[in-house]
């Protein structure tokens, strides 16, 4: 009663405070309106539309897309031999990729987490980061300038009698594992960080030398770690265009089939660019079994 | 775990190893940019600042420069807005699609650059441009802003994580309504993690290449797809390595400030 009447005296913006603590569902949907337009309207919106201008076609004198219902672009896509030999060459490079990544990862996150002195493990952890914040094109570009002709990869090589790779595939594969490394270093370094030390002790305690405990103990319980870093060495890879143009030589990868077919056959690349999709999706599903994704 | 001798040394070795490679192709794009030559061959025959100033007064450059700068900025401040607002929502109410919000925000920044490009592309050019808004700083910063809400979002979530509610509703039991408590107590407190992910979210923005491929119109040039545009023309190469060479002094920066603002959540945000 008492406070019916001293709201009536506040001045409006005390009581529009009151009426929003009253209803947190009120409170709730003005917090979300304006983002989840954003997300769900314009960009799942202009999602879905994309995946279903793959079913639509277009006229090969115009170019111009027909809006009839057709399943011609995906028949065209898995009975085509070049794209199919494209599609598999990209998930190839991309669990290529995530392989190397992992190999190459965990000596590293081994000495950050467990070896270096723990005072210096931030820092460590600081230079596994800032690589990531390094401008993605000038990474490429400086692996362009290691392995184009008369670069740094053939001078290194070259008292050996070697040249570098050179552009082309293998050099698409090692400035992808580059790029992504850090991903995969970071999990791992976590994982092991948290691994408790009385478990390595009861293994050791129980006869296990290194070999085995890592095997037995370190390995099992590291594994959902480099499964979730894997989910970004290996979706990052499989939508990557730009590496390759730049240091691919003329190969190709699903994302560029994407890029050649948009201005002519918008539909076609619709079609083209569902199968990175329904492939990480495919993929993190899988790894969803290990566990992986509630350590990300 | 008791490791040998020999395996300790094995795994400094190979630690010490990994992250040459990893500062190695970085520490050649600085040297690269003194290099007196044009062809970038290795290795450099005489180091000279000349190119720096070369590039100092290339238009070109300067001008995606400022693109860039204003895309950054535009896709930051929605970014900021709409990140802030989710992350709000999801870390201090319970509401039924709670996770399914969380997994929208991150999408963007999941699926490949090229889905979401040619998805903002076609819906730009079916609904934009009937109503005459052709693709153009508009659309970049649209797009721009679209993936680094999550970065806002994460950062301001994982404060408001470890901050628990209780200080409003002190603030409250005191007689703040809701806005004061949010002024005085809330917003101090995420503060530091709004800077934070402000400031990632303008590095993701003006690191960007693949969207904006596709949501700039033909006359924007930012600074990435100016790279792209001259790397392989022999005769600005030296002016290529200059901006390649700043790009990689200037990101250490946003790294260093996110780890003094908040250490525990700003340097993961990236993933």
């Amino acid at each position: 009663m008492t406070s019916a009447v001293q709201a009536a005296g506040r001045s409006p913006v005390r009581r529009l405070a009151g009426a929003l603590h009253r209803r947190p569902r009120l409170r709730l949907s003005l917090l979300l309106t304006a983002p989840l337009l954003w997300l769900a309207v314009l960009y799942l919106g202009s999602l879905a539309v994309l995946f279903v201008s793959a079913f639509w076609t277009t006229d090969s004198f115009t170019s111009q897309v027909v809006k009839v219902w057709s399943t011609d672009n995906f028949h065209t896509l898995f009975t085509t031999p070049v794209f199919r030999q494209v599609i598999l060459r990209s998930i190839g490079v991309a669990l290529a990729v995530t392989v190397l990544c992992a190999v190459i990862a965990f000596p590293l996150a081994f000495y950050t987490a467990r070896i270096a002195a723990p005072k210096r493990r931030p820092l460590l952890v600081v230079a596994i980061l800032t690589p990531l914040w390094a401008s993605y094109l000038v990474k490429v570009y400086a692996w362009r300038l290691i392995l184009s002709e008369g670069g740094l990869a053939d001078w290194i090589l070259k008292p050996f009698g070697l040249a570098g790779p050179g552009f082309g595939l293998p050099a698409a594969v090692l400035t992808l594992t580059y790029l992504w490394l850090p991903y995969m270093i970071l999990p791992i370094h976590t994982a092991l960080e948290q691994l408790p030390a009385n478990l390595l002790d009861a293994s050791a305690d129980l006869g296990a030398r290194a070999g085995r405990t890592f095997r037995s103990v370190v390995l099992p319980m590291v594994l959902p770690s480099v499964a979730a870093g894997s989910v970004f060495t290996f979706s990052l890879s499989l939508g990557d265009y730009i590496t390759v143009q730049i240091v691919g030589g003329k190969t190709q990868l699903i994302g560029n089939l994407v890029y050649s077919n948009i201005e002519l056959n918008l539909p076609m690349a619709a079609a083209l660019s569902t199968v990175p999709v329904v492939v990480i999706v495919v993929y993190l599903l899988a790894m969803r079994r290990t566990g992986a994704l509630s350590s990300l | 775990m008791q490791l040998s001798r020999t395996a300790r040394v094995a795994l400094r070795v190979a630690a010490g190893f990994g992250f040459a490679v990893i500062y190695l192709p970085l520490l050649l794009v600085l040297v690269n940019s003194l290099n007196p030559e044009r062809s970038s061959s290795w290795p450099p025959p005489g180091l000279t600042f000349h190119w720096w100033s070369v590039a100092w007064a290339n238009d070109g450059a300067r001008a995606a420069l400022w693109v860039s700068v204003k895309a950054g900025l535009g896709a930051t401040g929605i970014a900021l807005l709409l990140g802030t607002l989710i992350a709000f929502a999801v870390g201090r109410h319970r509401f039924f699609g709670r996770d399914t919000v969380s997994f929208v925000v991150v999408l963007p920044i999941a699926l490949p650059g090229i889905v979401t490009g040619i998805a903002l592309n076609s819906a730009f050019s079916t609904v934009l441009e009937p109503l005459g808004v052709g693709l153009g700083m508009f659309t970049v910063i649209v797009g721009h802003a679209t993936f680094c809400i999550v970065v806002v979002f994460n950062n301001v979530v994982a404060r408001l994580r470890r901050t628990s509610g209780s200080y409003e509703e002190a603030a409250m039991d005191l007689g703040a309504d809701t806005f004061r408590a949010f002024a005085d107590v809330t917003f101090p407190m995420v503060r530091s993690a709004l800077v934070a992910g402000g400031l990632l979210a303008f590095a993701l923005s003006f690191d960007e290449i693949v969207v904006t491929t596709f949501t700039a119109g033909p006359g924007i040039e930012t600074l990435p797809i100016w790279i792209f545009n001259n790397m392989t023309r022999p005769q600005q190469a030296p002016v290529v390595n200059v901006v390649a060479a700043v790009l990689v002094l200037l990101s250490v920066i946003p790294i260093y400030v996110a780890q003094r603002l908040s250490a525990d959540t700003a340097t993961g945000s990236r993933i």
